[in-house]
């Protein structure tokens, strides 16, 4: 063989034999453990609407986030206000993230609280409103703010990817978009509805104090004592399966939350193998429940998730070693998922869905059939006219076509690009361009034959004219391409992917490898005529 | 094999006198028909709403799911029978907030409803307003952008601005009508179509260059003929690559028309479309606008 050419067939040879080992894991799942070992074992992924599963975007209300932070920056200030016995009216949260006050008494004290302890809240206004009366509107820092949020956010993709992590999906995929915005991928899952009320629910522990003093039925009435609040628990009739809910009149300012627990399983109470959460504590927390429950002796404690009462027992006595239950007639499964959202913490902020795609296992499978019998059909039928339409020149880019193909799935698999239908509209515009560029260059060679052209020359001639329309019209293309990748979302993405990636293996198969298999059979084979 | 004989010379950019009608008759209708009904038609995952694709393990009468959807208030659903008689197909457009809600609820009151036969959700999507919104505006910036990008590649590499302006008014013509198509079949425009309509861009752009490679080729050998000649000998000489590329390509889509079922049926009415515009505008539409640019401003500015 001539050097030239046996060089650059070793170079196509191998890159091709590359192409095809990196396209075996996707085919078979059966390779021996030494081969996933030097070859990357990453398979080509079918998107959600090939394969059957469930796509969720979640938007984090971050802004609760903050309006809980300054709640909390609240109700110390409130405590602090009575600590230094400074005289104070109203004190409350407005606008998510202010606080205003009625302060009165010597100025520089609670100045000098405010400056002090709560610097991270600007003092917005202050005018003194008669009395000795003086009122203050604070404003938390902006910046400060924004770092809420954003750990918020962090914070919730963490407690999200741990949820699911436990609820047991294989390759899940959890992955922020833009900034408030949670995407979460599980293929294949059975059970959609239980998936999504575990991620979505916020998880909040917390304990609260009953007002044992307070009217309950005024407060219904509407005349809910200052620090108080009411919040419902839902009793399951045991015969009639209809669901009450008991009102619980308590103390607003919470005790405890679930950020210091350490551990919470589910367990079969013992009589009559009642499933309860069993709770336990981290060394914080153990101290400071052993704190609550010593001074409140004979008191009911609520515990609350969600803002539901799950159960409001009478503190025995101080209870040390830090272990508490939730009890409160739950399904088996009710009480799984309890012990997952609890384990994997409190989403730092609310979180809703805003876009949901389930596509159940069957249709994922039908479309997927469907979809490669098409595809076998039309390839089948384009193979065939090339072959009638242009002979042995139809064969060689037929074999072209099909590298083609293999190396775009193989870039796909090394990529680990999803393939998804978009994608798919992507790979077919790709291969038509490829199929077109063939037609450009056997267009050409006849073209030049016609001009009474040597085969050499009319192979150099049009191959070198052709390339220059293929390239300018897929760099076009690919820069299309590009930018639509760039400023994309989503299904803009699939298709720009494959597109870009298909525009690169076309001008590789279709310049590079034809143009050794016609330079091979002129200058080595020696052909006398060109079957084109 | 010989499609076209290397000696044929039809007259198409003589014909663009009367094309220019044709052009603009179909822009108009397109423009029309898309105005006449108030706006495209667009699906769940761009205007938000809930899609549910159900399968019963029996028959159940199409009537009685849209009574029982109407009896949750769900009155302007639409449901359709989809493949099967026991499938279905059930769209609510609404921008609401709750929109997870509404979609449980469809599911339980169905079961409940039809107690005897097992419901299996195929398919749901729930949309929130927000993110169809978002959706469509990303993606008309990503399309403008790269609209953007190939006019100043175009103008590069063929060292005229017009050659760029040709091929991106094509395109743009290439979208009305197939908006317009889309528009007149009364189509949903959804995912899938967005994706046809990113194809017949990728398509059309492709075309044109074709044409143009070879004009610029031809204008070296060819300098003392009107550039219309040249033009006009230039579509012949590729001619043949013409039909067979946008023959090969009619071949599969229409083969996915009649054989592909009704999921895709949409996309490939579109495809077919946009696939017809995208071959004619590249002669009817992209070479008159380099022509037109080339009498009406570089002649001029030589004077």
């Amino acid at each position: 063989m001539l050097k030239s050419l046996r060089w650059k067939f070793i170079l196509y040879a191998a890159i091709t034999l590359f192409a095809i080992l990196l396209l075996l894991p996707t085919i078979t799942s059966q390779l021996p453990s030494w081969y996933t070992k030097v070859i990357p074992a990453d398979k080509i992924h079918l998107g959600l609407d090939l394969q059957g599963g469930m796509h969720l975007i979640l938007e984090a209300e971050a802004d609760k986030a903050v309006e809980s932070y300054v709640e909390r920056i609240k109700n110390n200030l409130k405590d602090d206000l009575r600590d230094r016995g400074i005289p104070a009216g109203k004190v409350e949260r407005e606008k998510g993230d202010q606080i205003v006050l009625e302060v009165s008494g010597e100025k520089g004290k609670w100045e000098k609280l405010l400056s002090e302890r709560y610097s991270a809240m600007h003092e917005l206004s202050a005018s003194e409103i008669g009395g000795g009366i003086w009122r203050i509107i604070l404003v938390l820092d902006s910046k400060q703010a924004d770092q809420i949020k954003k750990s918020a956010i962090d914070q919730a993709l963490e407690t999200i990817r741990n949820r699911i992590d436990q609820f047991g999906v294989s390759e899940p995929e959890i992955t922020l978009q833009g900034t408030d915005r949670i995407l979460i991928q599980l293929p294949g899952i059975k059970d959609p509805e239980r998936a999504k009320s575990l991620i979505g629910r916020t998880a909040l522990l917390e304990f609260k104090l009953w007002d044992e003093e307070g009217d309950l039925e005024a407060a219904l009435k509407g005349n809910v004592p200052e620090g108080d609040i009411i919040l419902y628990q839902r009793v399951v009739d045991p015969k009639t399966g209809g669901v009450r809910k008991v009102p619980h009149l308590l103390k607003e300012k919470t005790l405890m939350t679930g950020e210091v627990l350490k551990d919470a399983r589910v367990a079969l109470e013992s009589q009559f193998h009642e499933p309860y959460i069993a709770l336990e504590f981290d060394d914080i927390g153990a101290k400071l429940f052993e704190q609550i429950t010593g001074a409140n002796v004979k008191k009911r404690l609520a515990i609350i998730l969600d803002d539901t009462v799950y159960s409001a027992p009478v503190i025995q006595e101080r209870i040390s070693g830090g272990r508490a239950q939730i009890t409160g007639r739950f399904t088996t499964d009710e009480a799984n998922e309890l012990a997952i959202v609890l384990r994997a913490g409190a989403l730092p902020a609310p979180v809703k869905i805003i876009e949901e795609r389930t596509v159940g296992p069957s249709l994922g499978q039908d479309s997927i059939r469907k979809g490669i019998l098409s595809t076998l059909i039309s390839a089948a039928l384009v193979a065939l006219f090339m072959v009638f339409y242009y002979r042995a020149a139809g064969v060689i880019a037929d074999m072209a076509l099909l590298l083609n193909i293999i190396f775009i799935l193989a870039a796909l698999a090394i990529f680990r690009a999803t393939l998804t239908l978009p994608g798919i509209a992507g790979l077919v515009l790709s291969v038509g361009m490829a199929v077109d560029a063939n037609i450009l260059i056997h267009e050409r060679i006849k073209e030049e034959l016609r001009w009474g052209k040597t085969i050499r020359a009319a192979i150099d001639q049009g191959y070198h004219r052709a390339f220059i329309t293929i390239i300018d019209s897929n760099l076009t293309t690919l820069i299309a391409g590009i930018l639509l990748y760039q400023f994309g979302t989503g299904p803009v993405r699939g298709f720009a992917v494959t597109l870009c990636i298909g525009i690169l293996a076309n001008i590789f198969t279709a310049v590079y490898i034809t143009r050794w298999v016609f330079d091979f059979l002129t200058l080595q084979v020696k052909v006398k005529q060109l079957s084109i | 094999m010989e499609l076209i004989r290397p000696d044929t010379r039809f007259d198409f950019i003589g014909k663009r006198k009367f094309t220019v009608w044709v052009s603009a008759i179909a822009i108009l209708i397109s423009l029309g028909s898309i105005f006449f009904h108030g706006g495209l038609r667009y699906g769940v995952d761009f205007a938000g709403g809930i899609l549910l694709q159900i399968k019963f393990s029996q028959t159940v009468d199409i009537s009685e799911v849209r009574n029982t959807l109407g009896a949750m208030g769900l009155k302007d659903a639409m449901v359709q029978n989809f493949g099967e008689e026991n499938e279905f197909l059930i769209r609510v457009e609404k921008a609401s907030e709750d929109l997870e809600e509404i979609s449980k609820t469809i599911q339980t009151s169905l079961q409940g409803r039809f107690k005897d036969k097992i419901l299996e959700v195929r398919r749901a999507e729930v949309v929130g307003p927000k993110v169809g919104k978002d959706l469509k505006t990303k993606a008309i910036w990503a399309m403008g952008l790269s609209f953007l990008g190939m006019l100043i590649y175009v103008g590069f590499r063929f060292r005229q601005f017009s050659y760029g302006l040709g091929g991106i008014v094509a395109l743009i013509h290439d979208i009305i009508v197939t908006f317009g198509a889309i528009s007149i079949f009364d189509l949903e425009f959804s995912l899938p179509l967005l994706a046809v309509i990113m194809t017949i861009i990728g398509f059309s752009i492709n075309d044109t260059i074709v044409i143009f490679d070879r004009v610029r080729e031809n204008i070296k050998k060819m300098r003392k003929e009107k550039l219309e000649t040249i033009f006009n000998v230039s579509i012949n000489e590729t001619l043949g690559r013409t039909i067979l590329t946008s023959g090969t390509v009619m071949m599969v889509i229409l083969i996915l028309f009649f054989f592909g079922g009704p999921v895709i049926h949409d996309f490939t009415t579109a495809m077919i479309i946009g696939l017809i515009s995208g071959t004619y505008s590249t002669i009817y539409i992209a070479s008159p606008t380099v022509l037109l640019w080339h009498h009406h401003i570089t002649l001029k500015r030589r004077r």
